[in-house]
């Protein structure tokens, strides 16, 4: 059966066009479906639990969403709810939700899809040879599987089918893989499957896969064949340059993805432009393969002080490596002299912003920088001892001289308190897939009703 | 010599989750393409990512005027050592390298 998706954007949060949205509305979709997050953002989101967008920013486009959801009659369905899709940021998107029910009157049904697993769970399917790792993969045994601060399994289009199957207006998923929540209507009504994964690798990073990629909203019709995709902000085209070029995003591969149960395929596909706007795309392959999860975790790899200084004197950013090397030298002399700490037992780095600090080793251009930037960062085991750490270097990353015979020099603080305790350094740990019994061994779906009309 | 920059329409990189960066060179037209196809060798894209050659990934696809590049990161994502969080500064390495 044909089904109609409307993807609102490539994540929630980021903004939409609104006059997009309505035109999609208009269109009746199926499904309105969006990504809630990514691991794009680096590891803090997954440590920590906790969504990178604001509240304020992902309430009020719920808030749009909500309304148009009401107004198509169909289910609304997000993928890796608060950034990184673990149980609490599910239930801190569930609870915005609650929320603008009642400040909407709406009555909804919400379907929670949880994602988080149990580190002793992954840690004996670890010991039961389960856990595979991919390539490249962070080494692992019990011990790191239980330090590790969270860790979600990736679902797919089988998990996110259950949720829909509760009859669920609004279904509100932990983490998923990128392409699951807008994949799965159209794979349980009997549509094609290549297609299906194809068309949501195209469709989820919304109007990326057209002219105008921050417009949003983008509209894919699936059917038994393949599908169509058309980009609804004005003036937006999709092209069979622009889709095809899409599979290149973000993809190491950009021909064959891994989803659970099997992978996509999309050499064989062909892109035709149907008109000026919308792509046809058939001939993508869905091969079916055992059905694993890929994992993700974090782990507290330390705790960070950071500490800022410029360097102006041409003098001073001339030797600016020489002198960042001294002082590192002399520092650690002062950390083991007076805290009685040996250089492994803590981590200094400074990063010279103007010279490599992006690149490191890699760069292999010189030029010459009117200031530099010196960037310190201490990691140490505890928060307390990395403060200490940024407190005692404070006064020499202020004053360190080059010579010995020249008067004490001062170097540009941007603000006070010089030191910013940044708290924990999180690290992904996990590049690893778990096999499953059948798809909804490793996940959880709670259905609540929240009914707010009779207050409005 | 003249920069593969000044060859080709773009290039970008990103990271491909947290393990992996992935390098497209758009080179917007089959003459720039044949070009940079003939002549980037895998050897000196690893070389110049100090990455070992045999994780190098390497894709032409002429239907797209694109060759493209996939190495695992030399440090994961966000970890203590990494300079480049999303992994896009790496694209100028390749846009300013000489096409020999």
């Amino acid at each position: 059966m044909p089904t109609r998706v409307l993807v609102p954007s490539g994540v929630l949060g980021l903004g939409f066009d609104r006059a997009a949205l309505a035109r999609g509305v208009a269109a009746k979709p199926d499904i309105i479906a969006i990504d809630g997050g990514s691991t794009d953002s680096g590891p803090f989101s997954l440590g920590a639990g906790v969504s990178k967008y604001s509240r304020a920013a992902t309430k009020s486009e719920w808030r749009q969403l909500m309304q148009a959801r009401a107004e198509a009659g169909v289910p609304l369905v997000i993928g890796t709810a608060g950034t990184c899709g673990t149980d609490a940021t599910v239930d801190w998107m569930a609870e915005i939700t609650r929320e603008l029910a009642k400040e909407l009157g709406q009555n909804v049904k919400i379907a929670k899809l949880y994602s988080s697993q149990r580190r002793e769970t992954v840690a004996q399917a670890l010991s039961d040879g389960r856990v595979t790792p991919l390539t490249p993969a962070p080494e692992i045994d019990a011990g790191r599987v239980l330090e590790m601060t969270n860790i979600v399994a990736l679902a797919g289009a089988e998990q996110v089918q259950a949720a829909l199957a509760t009859g669920a207006d609004i279904v509100i998923c932990g983490r998923t893989t990128d392409t699951a929540t807008i994949a799965a209507l159209p794979l349980a009504r009997g549509d094609h499957a290549g297609g299906a994964w194809h068309g949501a690798k195209i469709a989820e990073c919304g109007a990326l896969c057209s002219t105008n990629p921050t417009s949003g909203v983008i509209l894919v019709d699936f059917d038994e064949r393949g599908f169509t995709v058309e980009p609804l902000a004005e003036g937006a085209c999709c092209t069979p340059h622009s889709v095809s070029a899409h599979m290149l995003y973000e993809n190491s591969d950009p021909f064959v993805l891994y989803e659970p149960g099997g992978r996509l395929d999309v050499r064989g596909a062909h892109y035709r432009a149907l008109d000026e706007r919308r792509v046809r795309v058939e001939g993508s392959e869905w091969i079916p393969g055992p059905y694993t999860v890929k994992l993700e975790g974090a782990r507290v790899a330390g705790y960070q002080t950071t500490i800022m200084a410029v360097l102006r004197n041409a003098h001073y950013v001339a030797h600016a490596r020489e002198w960042m090397e001294k002082l590192t030298a002399f520092l650690q002399g002062e950390i083991a002299s007076r805290m009685g700490l040996a250089a492994g037992g803590y981590h200094l780095d400074f990063r010279l912003i103007g010279l490599d600090s992006a690149l490191g080793a890699l760069e292999n251009r010189q030029g010459s920088p009117v200031e530099v930037g010196v960037l310190g960062i201490v990691t140490a085991p505890t928060q307390e001892t990395a403060a200490e750490i940024g407190k005692l270097i404070n006064p020499f990353v202020l004053h360190y001289p080059l010579t010995e015979d020249e008067e004490l020099p001062t170097f540009a603080f941007p603000y006070s308190p010089a030191t910013t305790d940044r708290g924990a350094l999180y690290e992904f740990a996990l590049n690893h897939v778990l096999a499953l019994a059948e798809p909804m061994e490793a996940f959880r779906l709670e259905v609540e009703e929240v009914g707010h009309a009779e207050f409005v | 010599m003249p920069s593969l920059s000044e060859r080709v329409l773009k290039v970008r990189s990103k990271n491909a989750g947290p393990f992996w960066v992935t390098i497209d060179i758009f080179c917007g037209s089959k003459a720039a393409y044949d070009e940079v196809s003939a002549k980037l060798s895998s050897a000196r894209v690893a070389e110049l990512y100090d990455a070992p050659l045999q994780t190098l990934k390497r894709f032409d696809i002429p239907e797209l005027n694109v060759v493209k590049f996939s190495l695992p990161r030399p440090v994961v994502q966000g970890g203590r050592e990494d300079r480049d969080m999303h992994g896009a500064g790496w694209a100028v390495l390749l846009e300013e390298a000489e096409l020999a």
